[in-house]
């Protein structure tokens, strides 16, 4: 284990190594986190508006569930 | 296929140029410029969509690699010891920084001169990905300071340099989100981006033109770059990984983007059939 444990202490600068490593994982694994997830739910909000625009002016001759859907929401 | 450029109002809701679109539509085909096939917000959505997966994935697999290789299976540098480690990330992040604005700047100038409708999209994207590699490269090169230079931070010009450019891109954003009307707000960023590219060549050839601290370009001399390839190529794979993760970064912004206006239009499409 001196082989493990000598390349944890980094030469005595183990704060210096892996404190930049551990920065630099947290800076671009939030922004990743952060772009994934606006991404995801932007994608999704054009989805939903998009399904409810199809609903809202249905389209002839569609299903019956479709066309009562935006009455029974107005009343 | 010469398009008209599409103003942002039919970018949002992906359809073509309306008839009002004519002066831009007729300037851009008159320079014969046929960028605006790919300016299409719905076939630039459609080919990112096929790309990102593939690009994502290459960086991902290119950062497992350039860790392991530089964290684990490079030597020790004989002068600076494990701490040469900080390099591999440190530079790359310097490199992705630089790139990223440069980026930011084209995408400006062709917001400006040619109103590639997916321009400004581009350009306001870069500026929180640009932000967060400064960030990384600033935080690093610090770190790496204190143990080799015995001091965090110093005030020369490479440095300096490299602030100024954090703090363009924390001012980019600023600037694009200070107007009420969104349009003023993204040409006052392209203005800003345009002009703080001055800042590049300066970073560049700060180590050159100064007297410093920080040591010179030792990468770019590629008849005999001064670094061994031990370690010379874990910091190679390293750059391509980081270059790798800014374009993956930058498309799925940009995705989301352009969903974000196609939203917004969607609901003010609802609104206006409400009133």
């Amino acid at each position: 284990m001196t082989g493990l444990s000598s390349w944890i202490a980094m030469g005595g600068h183990a704060p210096f190594v892996w404190g930049s490593y551990g920065v630099s994982a947290l800076i671009l694994g939030a922004l990743a986190i952060v772009s994934w997830r606006g991404h995801r739910a932007a994608r999704a909000l054009v989805a939903r508006l998009e399904a409810e625009g199809a609903r809202r002016r249905p389209a002839p001759g569609a299903n019956a569930a479709a066309s009562t859907a935006a009455p029974e929401r107005a009343a | 296929m010469d398009r008209p450029a599409t103003p942002p109002a039919a970018l949002a809701s992906g359809q073509a140029a309306p008839a009002h679109a004519a002066p831009e539509g007729a300037r851009a085909t008159a320079g014969r410029v046929n960028l605006h096939r790919f300016a299409n917000p719905g076939r630039f959505l459609r080919l990112s969509g096929q790309l990102l997966p593939w690009i994502a994935a290459a960086a991902a697999l290119l950062l497992g690699l350039g860790l392991a290789w530089g964290l684990a299976f490079s030597p020790a540098d004989y002068q600076q010891g494990e701490t040469v480690r900080i390099m591999y990330i440190h530079v790359p992040s310097a490199w992705v920084a630089m790139a990223c604005y440069s980026t930011m700047a084209i995408a400006s100038a062709s917001a400006l001169v040619w109103r590639h409708p997916l321009a400004d999209l581009v350009a306001i994207e870069c500026a929180p990905i640009g932000a967060c590699f400064t960030a990384v490269c600033l935080v690093t090169g610090s770190l790496w300071g204190r143990p080799m230079w015995g001091t965090y931070w110093v005030w020369d010009a490479r440095l300096t340099s490299v602030l100024l450019l954090f703090f363009l891109y924390l001012g980019h954003i600023a600037l694009v989100n200070a107007f009420d009307d969104p349009a003023r707000g993204r040409r006052a960023g392209a203005i800003l981006a345009l002009v703080g590219a001055v800042n590049l060549p300066i970073i560049k050839f700060s180590v050159d033109w100064w007297s410093t601290l920080h040591q010179p370009a030792s990468v770019s001399r590629l008849a005999a770059p001064a670094i061994h390839p031990d370690i010379l190529w874990p910091l190679l794979v390293m750059a391509l990984a980081f270059t790798l993760l800014f374009a993956a970064l930058l498309l799925l912004r940009v995705r989301a983007a352009i969903y974000a206006q196609r939203a917004r239009a969607l609901m003010a499409a609802r609104a206006a059939v409400r009133a």
